[in-house]
């Protein structure tokens, strides 16, 4: 690859561009015997026209169980206790599950998780492409459909000769661009992709990371990432959400977010990937954490901050927009009267 | 998938004739370590019937001989595996003058026909009940009532059998109580004849039934579980499709698989279930022969019936081998 497979020039725009998806307090809690689990305790963004979203965070943190709330994927023992989804002027979270299943793949469409086992064994890939177009646009004749979904082939460089095939005939990589097929097939205006690449080796990883971003540039579609690799992350997401047990505890343009993270947590996930130049410790596993059914007052990372003050023991931080394209729940940044805001530990060293 | 291709097909045919070679031997043998002998018993009957016969010596040892019994064992048996291939099973000793291929002849069609209606609708009302079990659209009574349904799954089919025959046949008085059809009636294809083959077959077919689809509507309802957590739900759910579909075109489809795995698998069971549950509705099938020739210690309608049981189960579970790849695409047939 000569050019950088990112886009960084939609940054500066983004904020002129139409919201597509408008998260406003989302909860997703799992019922245990000891108490609900507060997976995904009250989260809000906005997904603008053509942008990709990254949504970091570490293992459990709730990513997974935010997009599956978007999705309205949730099942028992998880709820979705709160919150609004708008998708295209309606509420996700209010519609009829009739409602809700024609919305499905033609407004809002996943790439999952484990391409792998993604795929019904039994069927063949055309006739799993063939089932969603149909279902959603009534039956259609024989050759438009394979016409259509050998177009879709070849967007994400799949041989036609796959077409009648199954999915054990294919290997990791191909089943998951059957999956990025699959979605681009309705043209929704919404992919979540759910940790996708995570399954595939770095070399059928980057390809495959290519074909999406080559796809959702050709198709205009806004985009939630979900995953935990930061690198991979850098070079294909316009901004990226952070989250930490449930909480989106900073929001910002891929730049902002690498060379001046700042929320603690984000500064700790910045300084904690791995390097080729110098080894260092992971500093993330510093503190405990905290029971997930019983979540501490004030702000949700107390327990591992290393500039805690009393103030985040009893006081759940505000969104303060720190900088353009960077907003930050942390009580470290207070906003000022005349709307510039001060960072805490400035004043701390120089009274 | 394509036609089966032939090594495969040799391969597999070379395990059925195997299983039936080994399975003639085993019958074969097992009678001769048994204690008894069955011209003694019969000339035995003959006496307490007749009071006395006289020679009998001369008898048993003309029979004897007519029947190769002097003969060195080996010569026995291979005269045996000879006969075995040409499907004759001699005479029957207790009714001797009719072959055992004619009680079998006369038997066979009652059993296959019976154990077929009654394994088919077994299976699918097993496999369709479990499925709606695990169907998460389905109304909460089924879920309470289907359930309540499989209490005879824990009994045996003798228990059942007389249980069905106690309510329906003796208090109700709704189905005959023993035989294949009515006496008056000349066997054929009229409907007097039909009618009365249904009416005697309901209640042994249903003491099988009742006392088995429980059995697959549970392993349905497990494997169709196991599919809901499989991660092609998920995305089929994010489809969009509908529920209807999903449940057949997703879930059903994959779920089935193993049923008819464990199909093949337990066919030798539900034949000797079979058995029971004809003696006791005196059925004309080749339960009620195999348990007379027990009774009689009829050697040679012991060996012809297990032998011909043994034959239509393996093939049985021949059919369904060769059929699975074109069900499973991930079976091929012989691998690669």
């Amino acid at each position: 690859m000569s050019q950088p497979i990112n886009n960084r020039s939609i940054t500066e725009t983004y904020e002129n561009k139409d919201v597509v998806l408008d998260v406003k307090g989302l909860r997703v809690y799992y019922e245990t015997p000891k108490g609900d689990v507060l997976a995904v305790d009250g989260i809000d963004f906005k997904l603008y026209e053509g942008e990709t979203l990254g949504l970091v965070g570490e293992s459990g943190c709730g990513k997974s169980t935010a997009a599956m709330g978007i999705l309205q994927l949730i099942t028992p023992p998880g709820r979705i206790v709160s919150g609004e989804v708008w998708l295209d002027s309606s509420n996700l979270l209010a519609m009829s599950e009739e409602e809700l299943r024609q919305r499905r793949w033609t407004k809002l469409a996943l790439i999952p998780q484990g391409a792998m086992n993604s795929l019904n064994p039994t069927m063949r890939i055309s006739a799993q492409i063939r089932d969603v177009i149909e279902t959603h646009e009534g039956r259609k004749r024989g050759d438009d459909i394979k016409e259509r979904i050998l177009e879709l082939f070849k967007m994400v460089g799949l041989p036609g000769r796959i077409y009648d095939m199954y999915p054990h005939e294919l290997s990791g990589g191909m089943k998951q661009r059957v999956c990025i097929a699959m979605a681009i097939a309705l043209d929704p205006m919404v992919i979540i992709a759910d940790e996708s690449t995570s399954a595939l080796d770095v070399v059928v990883q980057r390809v495959v990371a290519q074909t999406m971003l080559r796809v959702k540039e050709a198709l205009g579609v806004s985009m939630i990432m979900i995953g935990h690799d930061m690198g991979l992350m850098a070079q294909m997401v316009n901004r990226i959400a952070v989250m930490y047990a449930g909480h989106i505890v900073e929001i910002a343009g891929v730049e902002e977010l690498f060379y001046k993270p700042g929320h603690p947590y984000s500064q700790l996930l910045i300084e904690s990937v791995p390097s080729l130049t110098e080894r260092k410790p992971l500093k993330i596993t510093e503190g405990i954490t905290h029971d997930p059914r019983n979540p501490p007052p004030g702000c949700i990372f107390q327990l591992r901050c290393p500039f805690v003050m009393d103030e985040c023991r009893s006081v759940e931080p505000p969104i303060v927009e720190i900088r353009p394209h960077q907003q930050v729940a942390c009580h470290l940044y207070k906003e000022q009267e005349d709307g510039s805001v001060i960072d805490v530990r400035d004043i701390a060293t120089n009274p | 998938m394509g036609p089966i291709p032939r090594n495969y097909l040799m391969r597999r045919l070379g395990i059925f004739f195997l299983t039936i070679f080994l399975a003639a031997t085993i019958i074969w043998l097992i009678p001769r370590l048994a204690p008894g002998d069955p011209i003694t018993a019969m000339i035995d009957r003959m006496t307490r019937t007749a009071g006395y016969v006289e020679n009998s010596d001369i008898i048993i040892e003309g029979w004897k001989e007519r029947f190769g019994l002097n003969d060195p064992l080996p010569v026995q048996y291979v005269r045996y595996l000879g006969n075995m291939l040409t499907l004759d099973f001699g005479y029957s000793l207790a009714y001797f003058p009719t072959t055992v291929s004619q009680l079998i002849a006369q038997a066979l069609p009652w059993t296959l026909g019976l154990l077929l209606i009654a394994v088919t609708i077994t299976f699918l009302i097993g496999n369709f009940l479990g499925a709606i079990l695990a169907w998460s659209s389905t109304p909460r009574l089924f879920k309470y009532l289907i359930p309540a349904a499989m209490i005879f799954t824990s009994i045996p089919s003798i228990l059942a059998a007389l249980f069905l025959l106690y309510i329906f046949s003796f208090l109700l008085n709704w189905f005959p109580m023993l035989g294949s059809y009515e006496l008056g009636v000349t066997p054929g294809l009229n409907l007097e004849f039909i009618g009365s083959v249904i009416k005697h077959g309901t209640l042994p077919a249903l003491s099988v039934i009742l006392v088995s689809f429980g059995y697959w509507a549970l392993g349905m309802r497990g494997m169709m579980i196991t599919i809901e957590g499989e991660d092609y739900m998920h995305l089929a759910r994010a489809k969009g499709l509908k529920s209807f579909y999903i449940l057949y075109r997703y879930m059903v489809r994959n779920a089935i698989l193993p049923q008819i795995t464990a199909l093949a698998i337990t066919l030798g069971t539900l034949v000797s279930g079979q058995i029971l549950v004809e003696y006791i509705f005196a059925y004309k099938g080749m339960g009620t022969v195999i348990y007379d020739a027990i009774l009689n210690q009829d050697f040679a309608v012991i060996q012809g019936t297990s032998f011909m049981l043994i034959v239509m189960t393996a093939m049985a579970v021949l059919i369904i081998d060769l059929i699975y790849p074109l069900i499973d695409p991930r079976i091929s047939h012989g691998g690669k």
